[in-house]
């Protein structure tokens, strides 16, 4: 009787068939393409341009109001993009639910010896002639296979059987479900993290962080910024290391130090900070920074001091007093003018210029750069160095707590497992049949493998001449 | 001797190589194609030492352990060793399979690789790495990618073939298909090598080419007329590449390649490159991202259209097992991956960027 195709079953089907995941691989290529030309969320002058260069000035607006109407400004969040990614969702689904039992049963069906001609039918088909005992046609099949073969006596003779890798089958699941895993782990994420900024000055405690829209979230501890850093390559401009010393502060007490690099972020109680950004403080006037100065006098004695704009040190053991006259946190000097001038809104190239009086008698001054340490060796034999300059910087964090991302970083090893076993391993099945003749055995042998049949056939075929060949060598 | 001594004698062999195996595959002499494999491997080794020299280079000047002096870190290094890996399964395939033709189709994308880098003149200095480049997932993301881009490369080649060998008519949809891809390829190229001719008379710094410049001497001139008689120019030549398009196939043919290897060939290749892709990738990609901002997918166009990528080897493999996709459907799949993948890795950084600078023009 033939079977009626129920609505349901047709939706079902619908839902279980691979032409619609083929349909899903490219509606979602050629959506996703959009996204990359039109960028996303940024401010429309930005994408009218955009427009106007592929569509022409006058089209440009309407085109723009189109695509915005169809949520392209936004496309990865919007609800017909999240829709194609449910649909794939549940077509990886049921689309496995579909085959699961029949996979199972190949999975979990033990071997079973060939009966007639079932011989006929493999892809990998050999016959040949042994010499001497039948049961070295045991180790070939275990030398082709690499496992102990069963054996079935037959009417002339034995069958041996044996296969291996049957789990392999379950690969594409694997994989197929650490899909799952990670839109999984990427949904929660989105509906239970946060992902925040906070810019934090030297010295500066903070107790919550803000999100883009720049909401307060309070973070259940205290995060402090000790100092913040940049390393340079050389002598260059060119950056070699943000670093920030940061110190986590719950109930009053120090819990946690580190000092973060970008590649190498600070986590506590599930918040991570992130290096991401820096800068000088907006108005935070150059009073307030403390200058660490290294002070040698030409007879060796060694003073470190910690001083601020207007200022007035001692050299150890002469009576030169220093001041601190002025400071840039990025200064050069005018190639033509010779006139110094700040280049940079960072502290790139940080230097104070000191005067150096006897009484009340300006000896001489000049600009001591932390950079370079020679220009601070003064005339009369004293060397001052700018060590350091605290308090004047902030840093910014990238802030984050995302309770999905192991979720996420689960389905990822699991993606790598699933797709390892798919195109690496394969299920392979070998059967020989035995007949025995006058003198040696003449053998029938049947072989399968669900993935790279070559290299199975090649073991085979090593197997069976390795042993073929010792027997006519006559040992 | 030094890194970039070698380079330019591994640059000088392949280009010889391509020579030679084109011309193998006009003659096909056994002596030609014992000498173009000679040359090839020859290069090989060269570009081989050459890349172990300027790691060790890169490790004296940057003194920071051996991992993070991996040359691979940006454009050209990590176009050198896609070459590099696309050589090396070049020559395990024609160890493999005793077949040398795949040569001549082969080495053209390692010369045009070349070519590239020369031709824009992209900064082939070492350069120290900025704090975010400072990751060893950063360095097992590039080296795996680029082994996953030359599996893929090598698909194209085998899946261009398979086309070629296959199709028959004019008016077949895989006949049109790969004509204008091999059309569209001469015309970009020759429009890519007169814009850097054009540059060079200007005299202007070449990174600016790649940004800005792109196709202004032709289809994007300013004068109308150039820009007109550059259309008109590009259409005869995909209508030639279309009319005339059978020749090729016939030298091909000649060569008594099987379509089933060629299209076994393209499968394998992509077979171990999806998953490598995978997990290099994108899984690495995604760690390093998170590691660096927190952030293990932002969807901004380099990730996204490795995504798209992704995606197009997920069609192939998928469309393999459905009835009627094999054979010509599948190897026009296989073509279309290796397009966007290379559009990743340069039409993102050239095309895109331009779209969305706001540089003045
Ligand atoms: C991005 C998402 C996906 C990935 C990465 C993926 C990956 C794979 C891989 C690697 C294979 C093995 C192919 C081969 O052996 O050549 C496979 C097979 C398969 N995939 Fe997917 N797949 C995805 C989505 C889907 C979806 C949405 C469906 C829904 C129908 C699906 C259905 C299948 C089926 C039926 C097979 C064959 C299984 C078998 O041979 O027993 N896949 N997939």
């Amino acid at each position: 009787m033939e079977k009626k195709e129920t609505f349901i079953d047709k939706v079902w089907n619908f839902f279980a068939s691979v032409k619609l995941a083929v349909i899903i691989f490219a509606v979602l290529s050629l959506t996703s393409i959009v996204g990359t030309i039109i960028e996303q969320n940024v401010e429309p002058t930005k994408n009218i341009k955009v427009l106007s260069k592929l569509f022409g000035q006058s089209a440009a607006p309407a085109a723009y109001r189109i695509f915005d109407s169809l949520g392209f400004m936004d496309m990865y969040h919007s609800w017909w993009f999240v829709t194609i990614l449910l649909l794939f969702a549940a077509n990886l689904i049921i689309c496995s639910i579909d085959r699961l039992p029949k996979i199972m049963k190949l999975v979990k069906e033990p071997i079973k010896p060939l009966s007639g001609d079932q011989f006929k039918g493999f892809s990998i088909r050999k016959e040949f002639v042994l010499k001497g005992k039948s049961e070295l046609v045991a180790q070939v099949v275990k030398k082709a296979i690499g496992s102990a073969p069963a054996e079935v006596k037959e009417e002339q003779g034995s069958q041996f059987y044996a296969q291996k890798g049957n789990f392999t089958r379950l690969g594409v699941y694997i994989t197929h479900f650490s899909i799952l895993v990670i839109l999984g782990g990427a949904i929660i994420g989105i509906f239970f993290g946060f992902k925040g900024v906070l810019n934090l000055p030297e010295g500066a405690v903070s107790t919550v962080a803000y999100s883009r829209s720049g909401q307060e979230r309070p973070l259940g501890f205290g995060i402090r910024c000790d100092k913040f850093q940049v390393d340079f390559y050389g002598e260059s401009d060119m950056p070699k290391a943000y670093k920030s010393l940061l110190t986590v502060i719950k109930d009053g007490r120090e819990v946690m130090k580190k000092e973060i690099v970008v590649n190498d972020p600070l986590r506590y109680e599930g918040v991570t900070f992130y290096q991401s950004s820096y800068g000088i403080v907006p108005g935070a006037g150059a009073q307030n920074g403390i200058f660490r100065l290294r002070i040698m006098s030409k007879d060796g004695k060694t003073e470190n001091k910690d001083v601020h704009l207007g200022d007035s040190f001692a050299v150890p053991g002469t009576n030169s007093v220093g001041r601190i006259e002025d400071f840039s946190p990025a200064l050069a000097f005018d190639e033509k003018t010779s006139r110094p001038f700040t280049y940079a809104e960072q502290m790139t190239n940080p230097a104070v210029l000191v005067s150096f009086y006897e009484g009340t008698n300006r000896k001489f001054g000049g600009w001591i750069f932390k950079r370079y340490p020679t220009s601070g060796k003064l005339p009369d034999g004293n060397i001052v160095e700018l060590q350091d300059v605290w308090g004047l910087q902030y840093t910014g964090l990238q802030v984050r707590n995302d309770p999905g991302v192991w979720i996420v970083y689960f389905g990822c090893i699991a993606m790598a497992a699933g797709l390892f076993i798919t195109f690496f391993m394969s299920h392979r099945r070998i059967w020989a049949r035995v007949i025995e003749e006058k003198g040696g055995a003449r053998v029938i042998l049947g072989a399968s493998a669900n993935k790279n049949r070559q290299a199975f056939e090649r073991k085979i075929d090593n197997a069976i001449s390795s042993f073929t060949n010792v027997k006519e060598g006559g040992r | 001797m030094d890194s970039s001594t070698l380079f330019g004698i591994a640059t000088l062999a392949y280009i010889l190589a391509m020579i030679i195996y084109i011309t193998y595959l006009a003659f096909r002499k056994p002596q030609i194609g014992l000498t173009a494999t000679t040359v090839t491997v020859i290069g090989f080794v060269a570009q081989t030492c050459a890349i172990l020299f300027r790691w060790k280079e890169f490790y004296e000047i940057g003194r920071m352990g051996i991992l993070r002096a991996a040359p691979f870190t940006n454009l050209y290094e990590s176009l050198v060793f896609f070459i590099w890996c696309l050589i090396l399964g070049y020559l395990i395939i024609e160890f493999r399979y005793k077949n040398r033709s795949f040569g001549a189709f082969v080495t053209p994308i390692a010369g045009l690789a070349l070519a590239f880098i020369d031709l824009t003149g992209m900064s082939k200095d070492i350069q120290p790495l900025v704090p975010a480049l400072q990751s060893n997932w950063l360095l097992v993301h590039v080296m795996m990618s680029f082994i996953a881009y030359s599996t893929f490369a090598l698909a194209f080649c085998t899946g261009l073939m398979y086309l070629i060998v296959t199709t028959e008519k004019r008016d077949e949809a895989s006949y049109i298909f790969w004509t204008l891809a091999v059309g569209i390829l001469i015309v970009m190229l020759a429009a890519m090598g007169l814009d850097f001719l054009t540059f060079k008379v200007g005299g202007q710094g070449a990174e600016r080419l790649m940004k800005s410049y792109l196709f202004r001497a032709s289809f994007l001139s300013p004068s109308p007329v150039v820009s007109l008689f550059s259309i008109v120019a590009a259409a005869s030549v995909l209508f030639f590449c279309w009319r005339y398009g059978y020749l090729l196939k016939r030298v091909v043919a000649t060569l008594s390649v099987n379509a089933d290897i060629l299209d076994e060939i393209t499968y394998r290749s992509i077979a171990i490159g999806f998953p490598i892709f995978t997990l290099g990738g994108l899984i690495f990609g995604a760690i390093w991202a998170d590691q660096a901002w927190g952030v293990y997918w932002s969807w901004d166009p380099k990730e996204t259209w490795s995504l798209i990528s992704w995606f197009v080897y997920a069609f192939y493999l998928h469309a393999r097992l459905l009835r009627g996709w094999k054979g010509k459907k599948i190897a026009v799949v296989a073509v279309v991956g290796f397009v966007a993948v290379v559009f990743t890795y340069l039409g993102v950084n050239l095309l895109l960027s331009g779209l969305h600078s706001y540089g003045s023009e």
